[in-house]
């Protein structure tokens, strides 16, 4: 009989904590599958944030190390320039990267340090509840901001990759989203085409993938790639956001 | 025999972690210690290291975390605000049981406080500083040449432990030039890290670099393993030094800078007729509580001097246990102790107007 679909090597074969219809198990296979295609398994030295991805490196077959809330890209970085030959990457939430990490990750792609950054935006604070988070959406409700995010108190969702893309380098930013098959496919080449850019010695690269929390948002699985789409999709605009030949 | 040279206390600190095999820095600008940074920022690529200045003392430890879980020697530095801000990378470097040096000149507190020098941070040195159960190694030095050497002892010592060690030295340390001698031959080896995250290549395990147990049954075991680990520091690793304490009527308790005032002030006190003796901390923790206890019943009093309030006046009783009065001097907030407050102290101790403290 023929394999058709199987487990990537660099996912361990174990039952993951996520909620039902989150997406951060398409996230984790996807990662896994791109280090497998590049051969980078047992050269391969992750990095665990804070939130709901506190325990990613239970579930990917290679080295880690967990970092404080906000700091894996500084952890990485630490890890990068002791090993530069080998391929470093963050797993971060948006509670964790765009919100007490933004210092960290504004540096280390300042410094073009040579890592490879998942960001999981999923507008909202998974691990801890349904909080706000700096990603929430105008209006959007959630346990901190139960009449809806309003703007003149909490200002507007906050755009990492359009801010790191302001910085000179060779930094590869781009956004995809895990709402539907076609566009976990963009994803997984997005994760790709950022794995490469560090194993070829470029620079810093960074996927923001789109996220759903059901469970915080309150919502089916189904309703809440639909949110996502409907919600999500016009504010955080797709696509390569720079590239090292510049600004899109 | 290598030559002797004069150097600052930063830039010969910075020396002595490359000759402890140091490889690594990450660290930040604060005056009184700068040139520590600004000095491997010169030498460490001349054998093959990195320096790197990081965006904030706390993206500084987190790197310090990063580069000692994958197996390097690494060192950072700073001085109390600083300090204040590596604390949460401390406790999460002495849950995951990564090796590293930590130098703090001291600088007088609270706050922004002042440049000059104090000894404000023993609490937080070593009375953990940040949160949850763990203890570090700190060391006082009190000359430039016995920085050196503790320097480059504490890369093994950080090693053997799995554990952070602290250089905690002063304003006046890192600032003062004095004679230096470093020792000859190859700086100290790295040794095999077969639990750094290096890549699983060539192992059938995983190595994770971690402080998190979920299970509250994994995370006490965890902290009594960690409680093992201290015990044998404190069985270990105490260091003192003492003075004519035999036959003295008075022992000071000093460390750092301020044991060489106390030094002075005994030679001062001699000449009225006191028997003074010294006993001088060179580990703070672990604390040289079995001397004290020692001492304590064929004393006057003991006189804790510091550049605090008093912050080492607690362990000092502990190690007394009540057997002899514990007396105070100190000049906080970036003054230094001179030798005739000091005296005056124990004249008053002597004639029995002494303040317990």
């Amino acid at each position: 009989m023929k394999t058709v679909f199987e487990r990537p090597k660099s996912l361990r074969e174990r039952l993951m904590h996520y909620c039902p219809g989150c997406t951060h198990g398409i996230a984790h296979r996807l990662v896994a599958e791109a280090i497998d295609e590049l051969g980078l398994q047992d050269d391969t030295i992750g990095v665990a944030s804070v939130g709901c991805s506190v325990l990613s490196y239970a579930y990917f077959d290679c080295d880690f190390q967990q970092a404080a809330h906000g700091r894996a890209a500084a952890v990485a970085t630490g890890i990068k320039r002791v090993h530069p030959h080998k391929f470093v990457f963050t797993y971060q939430g948006d509670g964790d990267l765009a919100s007490i990490g933004t210092a960290e990750i504004v540096h280390a792609a300042m410094r073009d340090e040579k890592i490879s950054v998942i960001f999981i935006n999923n507008a909202i604070y998974g691990m801890t509840g349904g909080q706000m988070a700096p990603t929430t959406l105008i209006a959007q409700k959630t346990t901190t901001s139960p009449e809806g995010r309003q703007a003149e108190h909490t200002g507007q969702p906050i755009l990492v990759s359009e801010m790191l893309a302001q910085l000179r380098g060779n930094a590869y930013i781009v956004r995809a989203s895990l709402h539907d098959p076609k566009h976990v496919i963009r994803a997984k080449k997005a994760i790709l085409k950022a794995f490469r850019h560090q194993v070829e010695g470029k620079g810093f690269s960074m996927v923001e993938l789109l996220s759903t929390c059901p469970t915080n948002w309150a919502m089916k699985p189904t309703e809440a790639v639909k949110w996502l789409e409907e919600n999500m999709l016009p504010y955080y605009r797709l696509g390569e956001i720079r590239t090292p030949e510049g600004v899109d | 025999m290598a030559e002797t040279i004069l150097m600052k206390g930063n830039e010969a600190v910075a020396e002595a972690a490359i000759r402890g095999g140091c490889r690594f820095f990450f660290g930040y600008p604060i005056t009184p210690q700068s040139e520590v940074p600004e000095y491997v920022s010169r030498r460490l690529p001349e054998v093959g290291g990195v320096f790197l200045q990081a965006e904030s003392e706390v993206a500084a430890i987190n790197m310090v975390y990063g580069a000692g879980g994958a197996g390097a020697r690494v060192m950072t530095s700073s001085s109390s605000p600083g300090i204040s801000l590596k604390q949460e990378g401390i406790s999460y470097i002495a849950g995951a049981e990564i090796p590293c040096v930590i130098v703090n000149m001291v600088r007088g507190g609270p706050g922004l406080g002042t440049i000059q020098p104090a000894q404000s941070d023993y609490f937080q040195a070593t009375k953990g500083g940040g949160h949850g159960d763990y203890r570090i190694l700190v060391f006082a030095p009190a000359s430039v040449q016995e920085m050196v050497d503790l320097t480059i002892e504490s890369f093994d010592l950080a090693d053997k432990y799995r554990n952070p060690v602290m250089i905690m030295g002063d304003g006046i340390l890192g600032q003062m030039m004095e004679p230096v001698r470093f020792p000859d031959g190859p700086d100290r080896p790295n040794p095999e890290k077969p639990w750094a995250t290096t890549g699983k290549r060539g192992r059938k395990k995983v190595n994770l670099i971690s402080s998190l147990n979920i299970e509250p049954e994994k995370m006490e075991e965890h902290n009594w393993k960690l409680h093992r680990k201290y015990r044998e520091m404190e069985k270990n690793e105490v260091r003192f030094e003492t003075d004519d304490v035999d036959g003295a009527d008075v022992i000071i308790v000093a460390y750092g800078t301020t044991a060489r005032v106390a030094r002075s002030a005994i030679r001062k006190a001699a000449e009225r007729g006191y028997r003074v003796g010294l006993l001088r901390p060179i580990t703070l923790w672990p604390f040289p509580y079995a001397p004290l206890r020692e001492l304590a019943p064929r004393v006057k009093a003991f006189l804790v001097v510091e550049m605090s309030t008093g912050q080492m006046v607690d362990d000092v009783k502990i190690g007394v246990e009540g057997k002899a009065p514990v007396c105070f001097h100190g000049r906080p907030g970036g003054m230094i102790p001179d030798p005739e407050g000091i005296v005056q102290e124990i004249d008053r101790i002597m004639t029995g107007r002494g303040a317990r403290a």
